[in-house]
């Protein structure tokens, strides 16, 4: 089989997840671009490691073994990633990524950052209700 | 002790009790008051012991160089002559009187200790002034009283007038300060030496080069120091500061530190024909010009200050004609009556409660109230009034005198136009001076309408100085007349015939004139009521006279008048009252020759570096904030877009290495 | 062997000694492990895309599914079945049922949500349309001319691969466990409500308050339950 073909779905794969991770405004769905690009590595690396292990009389099988690797610390990102967003959801009460601006410099961003930001600082309150209604 | 060390000891102990003063007055306030009285007392003793010791005999030179200064030395000298002895005793007596005074006058004064460290300082710096031997030491004295000066009329620096008041009278004197500074530049330069015995002998061997202009150079700053026309405008406005101060610095010895000056230096003066004249004329315009001044103010003080005016340029007219003898008497007889005066009136304000002679002249027996006050400062107007047999007729007639002598032509290197100039300014001046002590008198002291108020008694310390002062206003000028000029140059100071019936009848016509007047005039002084008194008549005298100061000029608009139609002097100056009153504009016009074109440089300035020199800082500044605002815009806090950014250079970069890389 | 050596000399000079290589396998005649590859490589890259565009966001999270399980039928065509079954255990399983889990627990909307994408997305689209095209111009001009030989015993099968991991690749496969150890507590200590908060009754109040509130506590059981069922599918 022509190397070309794993390859060049995995670099497409790549891209794919990658405009995801820069287009998507849900966290979740950012955490799901990522877990593309990282098929799309894993995918590259199979497919290397079945050609060096025939081409080059490799036997370390490194490529299969680094993606087993990668799946498991896939895995474990995936655990914190989400863990991450909900705790950031309990606190502001959204898991868009686009509002999460606190690093934004001042409150001279107009444009499309305005209305955010307003929305921002009203939403925390409304989890806090949230949280009140919890605890009641 | 050598008469050198004790000399030396003299402006020491005033120093030292003010350095001590300075640094204890917050640790430990019970020593405040020995210290600023008793080196002073102390001092005075000494200064009389120094005098004894001289005893109008050969000058006390000494001198010591601390270090080399280059070509011309300057060294730490004494010299001690008939003059610096006695004026070295008046300083200290009234230096004395007014640190005992003052225990009293600011009793409850927060700022006491700096005050009292002040005046110690003050009589160092005159006491070095008098005994210094050198130039320049003597300058540094000078300077340190200009600086006194400035500290002590801005005393009561919560009012506007105190603070415009000590910064005018600070830079008035510095307009007279450089000029007289290169005058001594330029005389040292001509004497190779900055001490006055060297000096005074090149002067005798016709060894100065250009006289003319080190003398005016040098007379600048005597006007100023002096409070002579045209740089005595600060004097009056200097009695914003407390009573006492006036009566120490602005009467007797500061303001006398010019003439004496004058008086050290004479012959330097008198090898320039040219600076006397000019001496004559502006002692003759201070003269005449103060005295109608003085007759229209509404203040007490400043009345007292134009009468010093007045009476300075009667010792600078004496010095015109070259008889320094007669002025450093009238210097002598002057500082005792004029500080009594001050002191007096200082007791005065503190008992009515003003300082307006308008508001005083509708209190009716005030003199029961303050009778110590009334007899001294009696016997110290009789003296200014030049009314024989007190101090004042026989110091004023030893200047007429010198100065008919000069007129007639018997002074030989004197001009002829100097003398007779002030002999007529002078004889004008006996008249006005009558007037105007006249007129204080009867305002303060025979007023009619309510009663004044009663605060009990003055303070011993305050009244105890004012008899103390009365002993030489009265019979200083009788006793001394005969023997002084063995102190001095030997120049016969006796009241001569001529001279004494003139300026007594003068004085008498200015009296009598002025008693007429007020005889007219203080019937309608009941129709007008006028007159605030301060809000805590029983605060210490420091605060009543500083509240008095503050309201005098909402009272009665402005703080040289008041609208009375009562004050006598309305009737006697006519028309010239409005001119007199303030000072014949002469702040007026210094305020267009000099304060508004230092405002209009001062806001051009401003304009160029708010307009101008701005506008490059803020045009280099625009780019980089451009750049910034560029730059800001771009932190949106949106982390896909950092991501994209980066993302996207990472693949721009990898093109471009690619690209290199197989050299496409 | 010959002929392999000389595509790996092809593939790292780029030069063209191998010509013919090329003509023994032609490139423009498929064989059928290629067709297959290219098919689900379609149906895989097709499903990622609509992961990555669709409104909904159930579905973007369906759509990956498909997109996993299509690469882990490549992975078999790959002959790697020990990687395509760690695959679908662990990535179809648990991964999208954990991601599943995050969308319910953060109140995704259901149905098409108007705002899925945020106003970076022709800028996103730049980019990735940017790096697909050098990618794919760099990977296809570098192995032109290489072939992989799929022929002979599997290369990935389950005792080749465990043969290498626990000989060669036992430290590191340790090493990962206690990372996976440490994401385990990671993830509670991050999901974990602050201790006052944890005293409070919200786990009566579960029922009662619905989904958002009862979030923090039911969060943690599936993140270490996913933990250690990750443990396992690794080993």
């Amino acid at each position: 089989m022509h190397i070309a073909y794993p390859v060049v779905l995995s670099s497409l794969l790549f891209c794919t997840g990658l405009y995801g991770v820069l287009a998507r405004r849900n966290a979740i769905l950012v955490l799901m671009s990522v877990e593309l690009m990282l098929n799309a590595v894993n995918l590259n690396l199979v497919a290397f490691d079945v050609w060096l292990t025939k081409a080059a009389e490799e036997t370390l099988h490194s490529g299969q073994a680094l993606t087993l690797f990668t799946i498991t610390i896939a895995a474990a990102e995936i655990g914190i990633g989400l863990a991450i967003v909900l705790a950031v959801h309990r606190n502001r009460g959204t898991a868009d990524i686009d509002k999460l601006r606190d690093t934004a410099e001042g409150h001279e961003t107009d444009g499309p950052g305005g209305p955010d930001e307003a929305t921002v600082t009203t939403e925390p309150a409304a989890g806090q209700t949230e949280k009140a209604e919890a605890t009641a | 002790m050598t008469t050198t060390t004790l000399a030396v000891l003299v402006p020491l102990l005033p120093f030292l009790g003010a350095a001590v003063g300075l640094l204890l007055g917050r640790t430990a306030p019970g020593f405040v008051r020995p210290l600023a009285v008793l080196p002073t007392l102390t001092a005075f003793a000494l200064a009389v012991l120094v005098a004894v010791r001289q005893g109008g005999d050969r000058p006390v030179n000494a001198a010591t160089e601390l270090t080399p200064t280059g070509s011309i030395p300057i060294e730490l000298a004494l010299h001690i002559d008939g003059f610096a002895a006695l004026v070295a005793v008046l300083v200290g007596l009234v230096a004395t009187c007014v640190q005992i005074y003052s225990t009293g006058y600011l009793r409850d004064d927060p700022r006491y200790p700096s005050y009292a460290a002040l005046v110690s300082l003050f009589t160092s710096a005159m006491l070095l002034v008098v005994y210094s031997g050198d130039l320049m030491v003597l300058l540094v004295g000078w300077e340190i009283m200009g600086i006194c000066s400035y500290f002590l009329v801005g005393h009561y620096w919560e009012t506007p007038e105190a603070r415009a008041a000590s910064l005018k009278a600070f830079l008035v004197t510095k307009l007279g300060d450089v000029p007289f500074l290169i005058g001594l530049f330029a005389l040292a330069a001509d004497a190779g030496s900055f001490r006055i015995t060297r000096i005074l002998s090149t002067v005798a061997d016709g060894g100065l080069d250009h006289p003319t202009l080190v003398a005016l150079l040098l007379l600048s700053g005597v006007a100023g120091k002096s409070a002579q026309f045209p740089l005595h405008t600060w004097l009056p406005d200097a009695m914003a500061g407390p009573t006492p101060v006036s009566a120490l610095i602005h009467a007797a010895t500061m303001v006398a530190a010019g003439v004496y000056f004058v008086a050290r230096l004479l012959p330097v003066f008198a090898a320039s024909s040219a600076a006397l004249v000019v001496l004559a004329v502006m002692a003759a315009v201070t003269m005449a010009g103060s005295a109608l001044a003085a007759l229209a103010q509404d203040d007490i003080k400043r009345v007292l200050a134009y009468s010093t005016i007045g009476q300075l340029g009667y010792m600078t007219g004496a010095l015109a004609v070259g008889d320094r003898g007669a002025a450093v008497f009238h210097l002598l007889s002057h500082g005792a009556f004029k500080a009594l005066l001050f002191l007096a009136a200082g007791v005065i304000i503190h008992a009515a409660g003003t300082n307006s002679l308008a508001a005083m002249s509708r209190m009716s027996n005030l003199r029961a109230r303050v009778p110590d006050a009334y007899w001294t400062m009696t016997i110290a107007l009789l003296a200014l009034a030049a009314i024989p047999p007190f101090s004042g007729f026989f110091s004023k007639e030893s200047v007429l005198g010198a100065a008919e002598h000069a007129a007639t032509g018997h002074a030989e290197p004197i001009p002829g136009a100097a003398g007779w100039t002030v002999l007529v300014a002078g004889l004008l001046t006996a008249l006005l001076t009558a007037a105007y002590a006249t007129r204080l008198w009867l305002l303060a002291f025979c007023g009619k309408g309510a009663e004044a108020p009663d605060h009990g008694r003055q303070p011993r310390t305050m009244t105890l100085v004012l008899w103390v002062l009365a002993v030489p206003s009265l019979a200083f000028g009788a006793l001394a007349y005969g023997t002084l000029p063995d102190w001095f140059d030997g120049d016969d100071l006796a009241p001569t015939l001529t001279t004494s019936v003139l300026g007594t009848g003068a004085a008498l016509a200015g009296g009598l004139l002025t008693y007429t007047a007020w005889r007219y005039t203080s019937a309608m002084a009941v129709r007008v009521p006028l007159g605030a008194v301060a809000a805590h008549p029983e605060g210490d005298a420091a605060t009543v006279e500083a509240e008095a100061i503050a309201s005098h000029a909402p009272a009665y608009g402005g703080t040289a008048s008041a609208p009375d139609p009562a004050d006598p002097a309305r009737l006697l100056l006519g028309p010239l009252h409005r001119h007199a009153a303030v000072g014949f504009h002469l702040d007026a016009v210094y305020s267009a020759l000099f304060v508004r074109p230092v405002q209009a440089g001062a806001s051009l300035v401003r304009f160029l570096d708010r307009e101008v020199v701005d506008t490059y800082v803020h045009g280099a500044g625009a780019l980089p904030r451009l750049l910034g605002a560029a730059v800001r815009r771009a932190q949106t806090g949106n982390v896909q877009t950092y991501v994209s950014a980066l993302l996207a250079g990472t693949v721009v970069l990898v093109v471009a290495v690619l690209v290199v890389a197989t050299g496409a | 062997m010959s002929l392999a050596a000389a595509a790996v000399a092809a593939a790292t000079t780029t030069t063209p000694p191998a010509l013919a290589a090329v003509e023994t396998r032609g490139f423009l005649s498929p064989t059928g492990v290629e067709i297959a590859f290219l098919l689900v490589g379609l149906v895989t890259f097709g499903a990622a895309i609509v992961t990555v565009t669709t409104r909904q966001l159930v579905h973007a999270a369906l759509w990956l599914v498909v997109a996993l399980g299509g690469l882990a039928v490549e992975y078999l065509l790959l002959t790697a079945e020990f990687i395509a079954w760690v695959q679908v255990l662990i990535y179809v399983g648990s991964v999208v049922v954990l991601l599943l889990f995050g969308l319910m627990l953060t109140k995704a909307p259901i149905g098409r949500s108007p705002d899925a994408d945020s106003g970076n997305r022709w800028a996103a689209l730049t980019v990735a349309v940017a790096a697909a095209a050098a990618l794919v111009w760099v990977v296809v001009d570098a192995f032109r001319t290489t072939w992989i030989d799929l022929d002979g015993p599997a290369a990935g099968s389950t005792k080749a691969t465990g043969e290498s991991l626990f000989q060669n690749w036992v430290l590191p496969f340790e090493a990962l466990s206690v990372l996976l150890l440490t994401a385990l507590v990671g993830a509670i200590v991050l999901s974990r409500k602050t201790k006052t908060e944890s005293s409070s009754p919200s786990v009566n109040s579960r029922g009662a308050t619905g989904s958002s509130s009862s979030v923090p506590d039911s969060r943690n059981h599936p993140i270490g339950r996913k933990g250690q069922a990750e443990q396992e599918g690794a080993r």
